[in-house]
Parts: C-alpha cells; sequence; structure tokens
C-alpha cells in the first residue's frame, strides 16, 4: 500500500486511524484466543480503537457454526475482559462473527476462508487489510503460512495489506528458528511479518527506553567505566500450573530467558537508536545482541547453572516438587530454573557480567533489572566509622510494581560522619494514575497498523537463538550429571553462585 | 478503601498543610508501602450549594482521580475557612505498593477568592502540575490561581452563550493551557472522521468536501462549532460568520480555496450534552454520516454511484463522567490542534448564537 497524500486530519489525535481490516485468528478455540485475544478485541472495541470496518474470522480445527463459536467467545470476553463488557458492544463485535472449521492442511479451509475475505470485501466495498493471527501450536506455524501462500491469501488488495502476527515460541532452537524464518519469508515479505513477544507491549518495558533515552542523568554512567554488573531477574512464585505438557518440552531457558529476558537486556544495553521506528530500533538491538558471544560448549558449565524446584513450602502451604507434578516424568531433566553469565563484546560493555536468572516457585514473584555501579574510588569518610557504604544501585522493576529505585549513602543523623545506603524510589503507579493497556491490545492494533517496532525481526530472533543454542545443546548432551534442586519458595539453587564473579552475589528476591 | 480524616473549623492554610502533611507521614510510618500519588493538583473552586453535584461527578471520573483534589466551597458572607481533609488509600496486598489519594474541601467566602492564590500555593503538592476549574464561574479565583496554574479546564457547552464562552476559552488560553470539555466531547468524531479519510483511496476526497453538517444536543453548540473549527483549521478553510436560522440552526458556507463548503449545526432531541451525528459529503456524491447508536456509531455511506452502505463503528460511550476523567487526564499532555480549531469556530460562531 502507497500512501499518496497525508491525512492533515490525523494531526494531535491520540488515537491513529487504523485501516479497516479483517482479522483472522487461527487456533481460535485454544486458550491464548480465549484468554488474550477475544478480550483484547472487545477492549479496543469498547475504546472505539478498532477501524471503522472490522471484521473477525475464526478458524480452528473444532466443528462449531457461527452461532455456537459466538457463544463461546461471548462467554470469554465476560470472563477475561479487564473492562466490564458493554451487551451493545459485545454484541456488534461478534455477531458478524464468522467460523471455519477444519484442519490446518486441508486446503478447503482457505478455499472458505478465502470466500469469507472476498465477501467481506464486497460488504464493505473495498478491499479489507487481512492480518492473519497464528496462535496455534507452533508445529502449525509452517503449514498455515504455506496454505496461506497457496491460496494467494498472502497478496493484498489494492489499497490494503496482508499480514502474519506469529506467536511465540518461534523455533525450538536455532535450526528450527531459521527454518521457520525461511518457510514464513518464502510465502510473506519481512515487512508483512510481526513475530509477537507480548512482553515488548507491556508499558513497563517501553518505558525503560523513555528511562534511558529521555534521560541525560544516566546515559554518562551507561557503560563499562561505572557499571561494575547488571542483574536480570524473572522469579515467579507459581509453578507450572498443570501445563506440564508444553512445560516439559520448553523449560525455563526457552520459556523466559531466550526471548522475554534477552530483550530486556538488548534494550537495557543497545545504544541510541536514532529515531523511535521499527527498523531503526531493531537495528540497535540486532547489534549488541549480535556482540553477546555466545558460550563454547565446553564453557557451558562455566557460565549457566540449570535446576529444578523440589517439594517445599511456599506462601505456608506444602508444594509439590517439580517432579511430582502431574504429566511430568519422574526423572525429567527439564530446568525450571536457570542461570546465566553473559557479557556482550562491545566498547560499551566489555568485561561487564551480565547476569540473568528466572525460575519458578522462588520465594516470591518480581521482575527487575539491577544495575549496579562501581564503588567509589576513595572513601574519604572511612575514618568517621561509615562502614555502611555500599555502590549505588539503580533498579528498574518491571513487576509487580513498576518503577525505578536509586540507592544512595546518606548521612546518619549525628555528629559523627557516618553514612549508610537509602533509597530513593520512583513508581510509576503514583505518577500516572491512569491503568496500562493490556499488552496484547497495543500489539494487535500496531499489527492491524502495520507498525512493527514492538515486533521481533527474523535477524533478531536468530540473534536470540544463537545465543542461547549452545547451552541447549550442552544441557541436552549431558544426560548424566544430577539437576540440582531447590526447594519450592526458597531463593533458588546454591549452584547458581557458582557462576558468579569474586565478591558478587544474587541480589535478595 | 480506607480513610484518614482531619477537619478543622476557622482554620488556615498553614494548618491544613501542617496537616497534610502528618497525616502522610503517620500513614507511611504505619505501613511504608503506602505512598502519596503525585500526579496532579486538582483545585475546583464551586458554590456551596452545588459543592454535593461537582463532588458527585469527580466520583465518576473512574480511574482518573487527580491525586491532591482540593474542593473550595464558596459561602457568601463567609469570614473564615473551615477544611476537611481525607487521605483514602487501599493497604495493598504482597509485595505491592498502595497509593494515598488526598482530598481537601474547604468552606470559605467570597473575599477569599481574589487572593486565592495565597490559599492554595501552600495546599497544593509542589513539584507536580496544577489544574483548576471553576464550574460554576467564579472569574476572581480564576485570576488569582492563574500564575500557580498548567491547565485550565472548562466546558464552553455550559455557558449560555457559545461566543461568549469560546472568547472565554481564547482568553484563557493566552495564560495557561486549556482542557475544554466542549473540545473532548468531539473527540470520538474527530477520530472517526480522520480514519475515513485516511486510506490512500480516500484521500483525495478531503479536498473536495463540500457540506458538513453537526447535529448537536441543544446546549452543546460550542462541541458543534468547535468540530466545524477542527475541520476548518485542518484543512485551511477559511471560516465565515454562521446564520442564525429556525430552530437554533446555524448556517454558512467557509471558503476552501476553489470552492466553497455548506456548514450547517443543528440541534437534535439528545439528552445527554455533546454531539449526535456529523455527515460530510463532495459535491461528486460521495458522503458519510454517523450518527450516535446503542454501543457505538450507525455509519452511512453514500457512493458516487449512488449505492448506499450502512454499518456499525464499534464504541461504547464515556458518558460525563468518562469525559471529565478524560479532561483531567488531558491536563497532563498537550494538544496543538485545539487553538487553531478555536480560532475557526470563534470566526464561525455569531455573537449571538441561539441558545
Amino acid at each position: 500500500m502507497t500512501v499518496t497524500e497525508e491525512n492533515p486530519l490525523v494531526e494531535g489525535l491520540e488515537r491513529l486511524p487504523v485501516h479497516p481490516t479483517a482479522l483472522v485468528i487461527f487456533g481460535a478455540t485454544g486458550d491464548l484466543a480465549h484468554r488474550k485475544l477475544l478480550p483484547a478485541l472487545y477492549n479496543l472495541a469498547h475504546q472505539g480503537a478498532l477501524p471503522e470496518r472490522f471484521e473477525l474470522v475464526a478458524v480452528s480445527r473444532s466443528a462449531h457454526s457461527d452461532e455456537d463459536f459466538q457463544a463461546i467467545a461471548r462467554a470469554s470476553v465476560q470472563r477475561f475482559s479487564r473492562t466490564k463488557p458493554d451487551p451493545a458492544v459485545l454484541d456488534g463485535l461478534l455477531s458478524e462473527m464468522r467460523y471455519i472449521s477444519g484442519l490446518f492442511d486441508d486446503d478447503s479451509v482457505y478455499a472458505e476462508l478465502g470466500r469469507a475475505l472476498a465477501e467481506l470485501d464486497e460488504r464493505a466495498g473495498y478491499p479489507l487489510s487481512r492480518v492473519f493471527y497464528l496462535a496455534t501450536a507452533p508445529q502449525f506455524f509452517p503449514v498455515i503460512v504455506k496454505e496461506l501462500g497457496n491460496s494467494g491469501l498472502n497478496q493484498a488488495g489494492e489499497d490494503s495489506d496482508a499480514r502474519v502476527v506469529i506467536e511465540k515460541p518461534f523455533g525450538y532452537d536455532l535450526a528450527s528458528a531459521r527454518k521457520l524464518n525461511a518457510d514464513v519469508l518464502e510465502v510473506f515479505d519481512e515487512s508483512q511479518v510481526f513475530r509477537i513477544d507480548h512482553y515488548l507491549g507491556k508499558e513497563t518495558v517501553q518505558n525503560m527506553m523513555a528511562f534511558r533515552f529521555a534521560n541525560a542523568l544516566f546515559e554518562p554512567v551507561w557503560n563499562r567505566n561505572y557499571v561494575d554488573r547488571v542483574e536480570i531477574t524473572a522469579a515467579e512464585d507459581i509453578g507450572i500450573e498443570g501445563r506440564a505438557g508444553y512445560y516439559e518440552g520448553a523449560g525455563a531457558l526457552r520459556d523466559l530467558v531466550q526471548n522475554h529476558m534477552l530483550q530486556l537486556l538488548a534494550l537495557l544495553t543497545m545504544e541510541p537508536p536514532t529515531a523511535f521506528e521499527a527498523n531503526r530500533l531493531r537495528d540497535e538491538k540486532l547489534k549488541v545482541l549480535e556482540a553477546i558471544v555466545p558460550p563454547d560448549l565446553h564453557d557451558v558449565p562455566d557460565m549457566a547453572v540449570r535446576a529444578q524446584y523440589a517439594a517445599g513450602v511456599q506462601g505456608g502451604v506444602p508444594v509439590p516438587g517439580y517432579r511430582e507434578e502431574n504429566g511430568v516424568s519422574s526423572d525429567s531433566r527439564t530446568e525450571t530454573y536457570a542461570a546465566l553469565r553473559l557479557h556482550i563484546s562491545n566498547w560499551r560493555w566489555a568485561g561487564v557480567p551480565f547476569y540473568l536468572r528466572t525460575g519458578k516457585r522462588l520465594t516470591r514473584k518480581v521482575t527487575e533489572i539491577a544495575v549496579q555501579l562501581k564503588p567509589v574510588p576513595h572513601l574519604a569518610l572511612q575514618s568517621q566509622g561509615s562502614i555502611g557504604v555500599q555502590p549505588n544501585e539503580i533498579v528498574l522493576t518491571v513487576q509487580p510494581d513498576e518503577g525505578v529505585s536509586i540507592s544512595l549513602g546518606a548521612k546518619i543523623p549525628g555528629t559523627r560522619m557516618r553514612i549508610r545506603p537509602v533509597n530513593m524510589e520512583f513508581h510509576y503507579g503514583t505518577s500516572f494514575v491512569s491503568q496500562s493497556p493490556e499488552a496484547y491490545e497495543r500489539l494487535i492494533l500496531d499489527a492491524m497498523r502495520g507498525d512493527a517496532t514492538l515486533f521481533t525481526r527474523n535477524d533478531e530472533v536468530e540473534a536470540l537463538w544463537g545465543i542461547i543454542d549452545p547451552i541447549l545443546t550442552a544441557w541436552k548432551e549431558d544426560t548424566t550429571s544430577p539437576i540440582p534442586q531447590y526447594s519450592a519458595g526458597s531463593q533458588g539453587p546454591r549452584e547458581a553462585n557458582l557462576i558468579l564473579g569474586p565478591d558478587h552475589a544474587w541480589r535478595r528476591l | 478503601m480506607s480513610e484518614d480524616v482531619w477537619s478543622e473549623r476557622d482554620t488556615t492554610p498553614d494548618a491544613i498543610d501542617d496537616a497534610l502533611r502528618e497525616m502522610l507521614h503517620e500513614r507511611h510510618t504505619a505501613n511504608q508501602a503506602l505512598v502519596p500519588a503525585r500526579v496532579l493538583n486538582l483545585v475546583v473552586v464551586v458554590d456551596r450549594s452545588w459543592k454535593g453535584e461537582i463532588a458527585n461527578r469527580l466520583e465518576r471520573v473512574g480511574r482518573y482521580h487527580a491525586s491532591r483534589t482540593i474542593l473550595c466551597a464558596v459561602e457568601p458572607g463567609r469570614s473564615t475557612m473551615d477544611a476537611r481533609v481525607v487521605m483514602s488509600y487501599e493497604e495493598p496486598s504482597g509485595d505491592g505498593v498502595g497509593v494515598i489519594l488526598e482530598h481537601v474541601e474547604i468552606d470559605l467566602g467570597e473575599m477569599h477568592l481574589v487572593n486565592l492564590e495565597s490559599v492554595i500555593d501552600p495546599i497544593r503538592a509542589a513539584e507536580i502540575p496544577t489544574m483548576i476549574w471553576c464550574p460554576h464561574g467564579h472569574l476572581e479565583a480564576t485570576r488569582s490561581l492563574l500564575p500557580i496554574t498548567d491547565a485550565i479546564l472548562i466546558d464552553s457547552d455550559d455557558e449560555s452563550e457559545p461566543a461568549a464562552a469560546l472568547a472565554r476559552a481564547a482568553d484563557l488560553l493566552e495564560s495557561a493551557y486549556v482542557v475544554d470539555l466542549a473540545w473532548l466531547r468531539t473527540t470520538p468524531w474527530r477520530e472517526r472522521l480522520a480514519a475515513t479519510f485516511d486510506p490512500p483511496g480516500r484521500r483525495p476526497l478531503i479536498g473536495q468536501i463540500g457540506r458538513v453538517a453537526a447535529r448537536h444536543q441543544a446546549s452543546s453548540t460550542a462541541s458543534a462549532t468547535l468540530l466545524a473549527g477542527w475541520l476548518a483549521s485542518r484543512l485551511n478553510w477559511e471560516p465565515a460568520c454562521l446564520d442564525p436560522q429556525a430552530h437554533g440552526e446555524l448556517h454558512g458556507v467557509a471558503h476552501a480555496g476553489d470552492h466553497d463548503v455548506e456548514v450547517r449545526l443543528c440541534r437534535s432531541d439528545q439528552l445527554v450534552p455533546g454531539l449526535t451525528g456529523v455527515t460530510v459529503a463532495v459535491p461528486e456524491g460521495w458522503s458519510l454520516s454517523l450518527d450516535r447508536a446503542s454501543g457505538g456509531l450507525c455509519a452511512q455511506r453514500r457512493s458516487e454511484d449512488g449505492t448506499e452502505s450502512t454499518w456499525k463503528v464499534l464504541g461504547a460511550s464515556r458518558g460525563e463522567g468518562g469525559i471529565l476523567g478524560e479532561g483531567v487526564r488531558q491536563a497532563l499532555l498537550r494538544d496543538p490542534t485545539y487553538r487553531p480549531a478555536l480560532a475557526c469556530a470563534r470566526a464561525f460562531c455569531p455573537v449571538a448564537a441561539p441558545l
């Protein structure tokens, strides 16, 4: 679609127009569609954020009539929407929704889909943009993409676009990610592909860019000369919550580190982009990801630790260990905890260790980035008994309470110059009373608008897997070493300390 | 929701400020996870007899509460100040923080309004923006507070004379950022009109618009005029004063370079303030009408070949509470299109527009 003239009416509007669109959800009977996508679409409709013509088509394997599926979707929105549904809006969203059932590799499904989309174009009086949202199990991604190509649905009509949104996980390892990229890019141009990592849709993650690039305060110290180490934590206090089927095949490294945590690392360490524009931003993220040297296989034990939770007590309640969970093999080697030490080989970050850790059934839920600065070079106050002086630490909390805290040394009231650390805290919740939009609402709207800024590019996906791949391989090849265990409700395994540098310690959760 | 309350008769701004500090200190000491919101001071000056009605409106702004609301209730003849401070909060569960909202109510007299700044300045939270709202007039209060004001909340639809309301908005705009609820009532309509002409195939139609009609509730002439003013300012039309017609209608033309644009603002029977519908049309026969309907707007498009289609554009009504909440939120933003739209709206609006 080529835009020929500017639209002078959009100036000053908070909500930019979205081209009239037909959104096709593959895997519409799945958990993601019901818990996230349909409620997100309802909320967009409630706010008046959907395009002037918006049509919804659901595709899935289960047999349902249009009316049956509309009733199911209505129940999902009523249960999971963050705003109380307005019956008239909900009815307007769902009453014309089409449902197509069939196998994802069945040509007739795509023929029917093509007819349905043509009818919707006809009804609108012009070609609608088409967004195909792949919310299926990952093994169907290449199948659906290929069928979309075979049926010509990857091509847009005049003045409209065709796009595909692909959920995570994008690949299982580097080789499978490359293969999937190749399959997808055989059918769609990269500009049509939107790989979702919903973490990037969170306001908190986007705020990291505001924090870094809208404040001159931090840039001078944001480098190896002042930063001693960085610690990124994504701790969960829950177990696998009945998702053994998925989790046994994934593990903590694939589930959180390969995507969310490395994205946080990239946003934290990339160079400032020249503009907040999709490719400029992704170019910078790619550069820093490519500067992370993947470990050799024999180095993995020195820089990565895996572990599983054992039975323990969480919130005063006894909970089972991972291997005792339903659906988990009693000799499972899937990690529920992973800790890594990474280095970025570039001018800014050379020599600074980046520690990443994630785990389930830890003592509390927190996602945070702690940047510890180097100590002051000379402590003149030491003679006064200032033993409490600590290096400054900047902590960016992503959840549960989004904010920034900076630790400073301050004088203890009294006649002597004694220092102790105090915190200067900023909580987003106290400064912006408005509610943050749900990540999926933002990302669906961006995909319909064609703005890929918060989506992952093909080369970025491969760079992310490239960092993780040697660790996956080393862990897969090691079938005999015991997997360290940590008690549920604890701080994690003691073995995680082994990858830390001298005098370094994990922050307490 | 829990509350801490302090009150004092015949009090002073310093005493109120001391009470606020003491209450915050006590609450934070009792629970360090409770922290005061620091977003916006909202100073509201009202007639004491209508205090409850305004308090109810503020209750309905939902999540867009100002962090410190200072409600000044003006009572004729009063010479002393009575104050009540309410600090409301919800104890956080788990590791989270809880946000404290502060509400200060001051009963004062008309004599205090001329120097109201000296009352409010010590009480407002420092380092955060201050917005004022005087829904019952009290111009002397507005004038006094201007030096400490970042944004002024007004409702041009509230005034009986639209031309005077728009002139007042323009006047205030010289001193502070103005958030006009009459303008915010047009937001969904502006968004939809912008979206209508956004597909590349329709953009050439923007320059060909030959007719605009805005339908509005009887008291919302200012909103309708601002919508017309917005189109004129964005599309470089030269607005001309509209002529009053029967039934409160305003009718006239704007000059758009090589052609004229017919502008018509008509009343409708709607009960809630704001617009009820908009029609834009080009001479070749293309037109689009948007009208309020349950669950959104009913859109009706007529193509150049005469074919018509009707559909619904989804969206829930924000209600007046939602619009006031949006007004509070807008204090922290800046809309560069209001000023030029207001200038064009004033040019459209006859001095004695019908009520």
